[in-house]
């Protein structure tokens, strides 16, 4: 199984740990990267509130860089994901807009006719690798464990990648198929706030205090995560929010594919775990 | 929170321009059918952070109160979470209307625009100068152009990611840097859509 792989900004910086979890259980499930040579950003938020053709020829970019190797695209990054496919969308729909990005691509020497299919890393393990194959590679299955599965804004919404846009239950099944226990999380796709933490900090901590307190109503010994905004903000601003909001919050916050590795018995380090703010102690072998 | 205050407006001050002049969203057309039934402000997780509501925004623009919309701060609010959108009754593109409203606010360059301008500017900069985002040159631009007495405050997160090992601090350009500089300063020239 072979994927164009856009890791994106974030996982070269910020969410490194979810690129150097994902290249190592990669191989496992005999999921073939090929990283999009020489990809650019894909705008994130910013460029769309300045100027829309500027973010869509980013993303179309990547897209005809991927289009030479004929293959779909895979991305880890929410953000990133939603970027790719709301491209892909205004472009066949908006002959106008594709008339322009294809005259800023033309001055780097390239053109895209649309047809990439991009997907995010979490649909493909569940949709093209598959949940049996998934369990048939658990080696150390994470019995009693409880993982609140937050989904986030933009794997849900406004591209779903499955029939519910209240109630995705992909990562609840993943998560499941590791031998965890997924539990009834409330605020699954509820807004950690984004790129808020940047322009209007106590909007965010609010919206992350309210992720963290529906994880702890739950008694979940850990939140998984599929974005690399979300990660940081709940994780590494967790102290922050403790501090504003006087609680005491000691909830790690971890990539989905770093529990899998987990349970595929990979070791803690070759999964970036080191570098969770908050230790993810539950998931460290004892003894270290 | 502001005290009510009756709100007497004439004829005269409504600008109608508004919602044509970004009527080139795809499905804008529908904000004409809004029911007011308030599902978005009601599913916002930032409405209670917003002077006027999704709904209200959505109000005072056919309204055509131009101003208390343009000054506001609900655009600059939006997470871009799309929750509202996928609930609208009328299916309303909610975000993408406030995406288009943020860029006339900048077109306009109203005050409270100048940190999203910022912002993006910076962004622009930082991407066309490596290609890809660099996180800590970004912040570091970001801070000291929008608040360089505090920006202190955000020292321990920034040393908590470096010792991670989540910052690096040299910043490197994609291989073919000038082909993308070229196609940015195209995009830059066919502008927006509007």
């Amino acid at each position: 199984m072979k994927f164009a792989y856009y890791p994106g900004c974030s996982l070269h910086a910020t969410g490194r740990a979810y690129d150097e979890s994902i290249r190592s259980i990669a191989g496992l499930m005999n999921l073939t990267l090929e990283e999009i040579d020489d990809w650019n950003c894909c705008g994130a938020t910013a460029y769309m509130s300045v100027n829309e053709i500027l973010s869509f020829s980013l993303s179309a970019r990547n897209l005809a860089l991927a289009a030479k190797r004929g293959l779909p695209v895979v991305a880890p990054c929410s953000a990133c994901y939603t970027n790719l496919r709301k491209t892909e969308k205004y472009l066949a729909e908006t002959p106008d807009i594709k008339r322009k990005v294809n005259e800023a691509l033309a001055a780097g020497g390239l053109r895209y006719d649309g047809g990439v299919v991009s997907k995010h890393l979490l649909q493909v393990v569940v949709e093209d690798v598959g949940l049996d194959k998934v369990r048939a590679l658990v080696k150390r299955p994470l019995v009693g464990l409880k993982v609140a599965p937050y989904y986030g804004c933009q794997i849900a919404r406004p591209f779903p990648m499955e029939e519910s846009v209240e109630n995705p239950v992909m990562l609840d099944r993943l998560l499941e198929a590791l031998g965890a226990v997924a539990v009834p999380y409330a605020m699954k796709t509820v807004c950690c706030g984004g790129a808020l933490m940047g322009t209007r900090e106590e909007v965010a901590l609010r919206l992350c205090r309210n992720l963290l307190l529906c994880a702890q109503q739950q008694s979940a010994n850990c939140i998984a995560v599929t974005c690399p905004l979300c990660q940081m903000n709940v994780d590494t601003y967790q102290g922050r929010v403790n501090e504003v909001y006087g609680t005491s919050f000691n909830i790690p916050v971890v990539y989905f594919t770093q529990l899998m590795g987990v349970a595929f018995g990979v070791g803690a380090e070759d999964l970036g775990l080191n570098r969770c703010t908050v230790p993810p102690t539950a998931l460290l072998p004892t003894g270290t | 929170m502001k005290r009510l205050q009756p709100t007497v407006l004439y004829e005269k001050s409504l600008d109608l321009d508004l919602l044509r002049e970004i009527s080139h969203v795809p499905g804008i057309e529908n904000v004409k059918h809004c029911i007011q039934c308030g599902t978005c402000s009601g599913t916002c997780p930032v409405s209670w952070a917003m002077e006027d509501t999704p709904r209200k925004v959505f109000a005072l623009v056919r309204a055509g109160m131009r101003d208390r919309v343009m000054d506001g701060t609900a655009i600059w609010t939006c997470a871009s979470c799309y929750y509202c959108s996928v609930r609208c009754p009328q299916e309303i593109p909610i975000t993408e209307v406030m995406y288009a409203l943020k860029r006339r606010a900048i077109r306009e360059n109203r005050e409270k625009s100048r940190n999203a301008q910022t912002l993006s500017r910076e962004f622009v900069k930082v991407v066309g100068k490596y290609g890809r985002n660099h996180e800590i040159s970004l912040m570091a631009r970001f801070l000291m152009r929008t608040r360089p007495f505090t920006a202190f405050r955000e020292m321990p997160i920034g040393m908590t990611l470096l010792r991670q090992g989540r910052l690096p601090l040299a910043g490197h350009h994609i291989r073919d840097i000038e082909s993308l500089r070229r196609i940015m300063a195209k995009a830059e020239e066919l502008g927006g859509t509007e």
